[in-house]
């Protein structure tokens, strides 16, 4: 890989798609070796930017120039040629293939075509050591949660020796302990003279890593400026185009008469054991944990999605007999699934479609969908989950990823569920949305709905929740309410698994 | 991630044709058939068109059941054998009660056949290329052993006929058949849950599944649905005949699926439509036809054919690539 270092620079560049522009004359310079972070809300180019810069997808107008010189990429490798390495929102890993076979895909030490296995562990193990990730370079990728595989992305970036990084949304996924990992890895490529075109939507992180700001809405680049000249409401104004006050909303208390809707009686399954909980109608329960503590299967367990061993899930007082998921949606459980694209989305249908899909038998008559009860629906529930698309037709595949994610919310309120199970309800959604998420949540609630809110964002898990368990290797280990439920005491029941 | 790069060419075409996964077959289509009418005299007699449609009567009710099939994530291939079967199990029951019942009996079986498939695949995860297939060899062996290898004559029963060969408004039956099946299985793929539920479980069967389909349910539907209408093209056929021969079908399904693909519905299950492969089907019919009615060396149509549906998968999987 050649190493070309020099600053980058994107001079009026347009982009639309079928006629709806997603970046309008936009025009910005990437100094060489800093942290030029995008933000914006969901849906305003960021990572369209990012895929014009990388090659992926060409300019409608406008071009981008790698030390003053005007550089054209027509595929991810010319731009890689370049020193110019991505490390995309929706990960690309070959899930057949290791860890170590992923990370250095396409780069392989060979010998006459043959793969040198003992050499690839070693420069896999190298570069792993450099970064600071742990690895068994041997795992199978596909058997791998999505945090880690996105750490092999960012090993795979790494390894290129890349001179330009674009990131979209690297933490997005990650725990916070990973999350700041990747922040010390993100600062020492920028000390050794890497530029890192950084896309996120913790603006605390931005903040914190960033040289320079830019900001997007609508298509628009609204402003450039140095992170140390910024600040985070600043950031949000220029975002929104309006303040958002609190990020989040007053918490409405659940009546102390509030019957338990949701009873979880010793429950073990996989990555699950003897769990107990109960949530009230109106209540919203928090699930913190580290990544990987088993707060996913947890939610699968009490969705029916995977195998239960013993104990039992009670909806207001009647045990769930039926062994499915379908058991569980009809009884009136619902639930967000952490991986929007693997385990949500039909990403070639259209957005309306993806919307009732959980829900169909009820806009249907011996099984002929109502078209017109069902566009009345999706419309309705549109007003409540705001998602930016060229309307309910749209396929899913070409939303930004916020808004993929708001769809998939919106499918799961669909079935009018008693008990909704969101795991990382706002992973990869821009602040003000976020915001209206938790509106959403807590407005639901206030109707009596019984939430369980699954999150590796601490802070979000505390400033929804009434309540809050911790969970580490499968088992609950600490309930926290009240004046206890701080940031130190679930930190310390995560990690040490002690109150 | 996708790679627009190729498509910025789109541009420069009229909005409709820029997917053309939607419009896709509709244009050569209509060139072909545009071209046919202008260089062959005999194309655009009513008889000529009528023959094709009566004659692809059987392939396009397979077809429009394949698509469904395809649309669910798996592929039938034992639609051939099944064609068969039926069509000498109906006729050779015709010969002692009464066509009625010959044709319950027929579909009844299709609908077996087609119901143990879709257990095979949706139950046991065998893989639905190697399940149907072997299921070809044992339905295509059944056959064999009960027509003991002859042809089942139906001249004794001449009312047998009438389920192919009656004519209504100047059409024949078999056409309307076919049109009644299009219809319905049209119908089922785009307005009804069940549909819906096919394309979901082609498209993601784990997301289908979070979201309360019975994902295994669904593709044995769709499996019976396909034996059924092997079964009814079986009968179709030998009721126009008036009889009956284990060993036809060989290369039905390929024929079928050929036709499905040129049609623009996905190998990779999750989209598809019916009213497409109709078109698909009829699409490839319309080149045999115009090489006979050119009197062009039958060799190139088997050439001609080859090409077009390497064209066709390759667009799906450019289209497929795209969309990464
Ligand atoms: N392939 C595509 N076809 C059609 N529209 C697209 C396509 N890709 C992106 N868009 C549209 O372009 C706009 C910008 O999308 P982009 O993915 O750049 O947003 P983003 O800023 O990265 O948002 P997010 O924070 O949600 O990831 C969106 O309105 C999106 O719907
Ligand atoms: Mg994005």
């Amino acid at each position: 890989m050649t190493k070309q270092a020099g600053d980058l620079t994107v001079v009026g560049v347009s982009k639309s798609f079928g006629g709806v522009a997603a970046l309008t004359d936009v025009s910005i310079t990437v100094k060489q070796g800093e942290v030029h972070s995008l933000v914006g809300e969901n849906g305003a180019g960021k990572s369209t930017l990012g895929k014009i810069i990388s090659g992926l997808l060409l300019p409608d107008s406008g071009q981008i120039q790698i030390s003053g010189e005007s550089v054209s990429f027509r595929s991810p490798r010319e731009a890689l040629a370049h020193g110019i390495v991505t490390i995309a929102q929706e990960l690309a890993i070959v899930p057949g293939l290791t860890v170590a076979e992923n990370v250095l895909l396409g780069d392989e030490p060979k010998k006459v075509g043959f793969i040198k296995r003992k050499k690839l562990r070693k420069d896999f193990a190298a570069l792993a050591k450099r970064v600071g990730f742990e690895f068994e370079p041997d795992t199978v990728a596909g058997s791998l949660s999505v945090a880690e595989q996105q750490k092999i992305e960012i090993l795979r970036a790494l390894s290129r020796n890349a001179s330009i990084i674009i990131m979209d949304e690297p933490t997005a996924a990650l725990s916070r302990q990973e999350a700041e990992a990747l922040h010390k890895v993100i600062c020492d490529l920028s000390k050794a003279g890497t530029t890192v075109i950084l896309v996120s939507h913790f603006l605390s992180e931005v903040l914190e890593l960033s040289d320079t700001i830019s900001v997007l809405r609508d298509g628009h680049l609204v402003k450039t400026m140095p992170a140390a000249q910024s600040n985070q409401e600043e950031l949000i104004e220029l975002m929104l185009g309006r303040s958002l006050g609190a990020i989040y909303p007053t918490k409405i208390f659940p009546h102390y008469t509030a019957p338990t809707v949701l009873f979880v009686n010793n429950l073990c399954a996989g990555g699950v054991s003897n769990a107990w909980l109960s949530v009230r109608a109106g209540e919203i329960l928090g699930v913190a944990g580290l990544v990987g503590s088993g707060r996913s299967e947890l939610a699968r367990a009490i969705f029916k999605d995977s195998k239960i061993h013993s104990g039992s899930i009670e909806i207001n007082g009647v045990r769930i007999t039926g062994k499915n998921p379908l058991a569980a949606l009809q009884r009136g459980i619902s639930l967000l699934p952490e991986s929007r694209k693997e385990l949500g989305l039909l990403l070639e249908r259209s957005i309306k479609e993806n919307i009732t899909l959980s829900s169909l038998d009820r806009w249907s008559k011996f099984g002929i969908i109502s078209r017109r009860r069902e566009n009345q629906v999706v419309a309705k529930i549109l007003e409540k989950v705001l998602v930016k698309s060229a309307g309910v037709r749209q396929k899913v595949s070409h939303l930004s990823g916020g808004n993929q994610q708001k769809v998939l919310l919106a499918r799961t309120l669909m079935s009018s569920p008693r008990v909704l199970i969101v795991d990382e309800p706002t992973r990869g959604v821009d602040v003000g949305s976020k915001r209206a998420i938790y509106d959403l949540l807590t407005e639901l609630a206030a109707d009596g709905l019984a939430i369980i809110a699954i999150s590796s964002d601490l802070e979000e898990v505390l400033g929804i929740a009434h309540r809050v368990i911790v969970i580490r290797g499968g088992k609950i280990v600490s309930e926290l309410s009240g004046r206890a439920m701080t940031e130190h005491a679930v930190l310390e029941a995560a990690f040490t698994g002690t109150k | 991630m996708s790679t627009d790069t190729a498509k910025s060419w789109n541009r420069y075409l009229p909005p409709a044709l820029r997917s053309w996964r939607d419009a896709g077959i509709i244009l050569p289509f209509a060139i072909l058939f545009v071209t046919l009418s202008i260089t062959s005299q005999p194309f655009l007699r009513k008889t000529n068109l009528l023959n094709i449609l009566d004659q692809q009567s059987a392939i396009l009710i397979i077809a429009a059941a394949g698509a469904l099939i395809l649309v669910s994530g798996a592929i039938d291939l034992s639609v051939g054998a099944t064609y068969a079967l039926a069509g000498c199990v109906s006729a050779q029951y015709a010969i002692k009660h009464s066509v009625l019942s010959a044709v319950i009996v027929g579909l009844a079986l299709g609908l077996l056949v087609g119901i143990v498939n879709g257990i095979i695949v949706a139950i046991f995860k065998i893989n639905s290329l190697i399940a149907t297939l072997a299921m070809s060899f044992v339905i295509g062996g059944l056959g064999a052993k009960i027509t003991k290898g002859n042809l089942i004559m139906l001249t004794e029963k001449p009312e047998y006929g009438k389920i192919a060969q009656s004519t209504w408004l100047g059409v024949s039956s078999s056409i309307w058949l076919m049109v009644g099946v299009i219809v319905v299985l049209g119908f089922l793929l785009t307005r009804t849950t069940t549909g819906r539920y096919m394309i979901a479980s082609g498209g993601n069967a784990q997301a289908a599944r979070l979201a309360g389909i019975r994902v295994s349910l669904i593709r044995i539907i769709a499996f019976g649905i396909s034996g059924m209408a092997a079964a009814l093209a079986g009968i179709i056929d030998a009721s126009r005949v008036l009889s009956a021969s284990a060993q036809l079908g060989g290369t039905l399904a390929f024929t079928v699926l050929a036709g499905i693909v040129v049609g623009g519905t996905s190998i990779a299950g999750g989209q598809g439509s019916v009213w497409r492969t109709v078109f698909g089907v009829l699409f490839i019919a319309l080149i045999g036809n115009g090489f006979d009615l050119l009197g062009i060396d039958p060799l190139y149509h088997q050439i001609a054919l080859g090409l077009i549906l390497l064209v066709a998968v390759g667009l799906d999987a450019w289209g497929n690539n795209k969309r990464r």
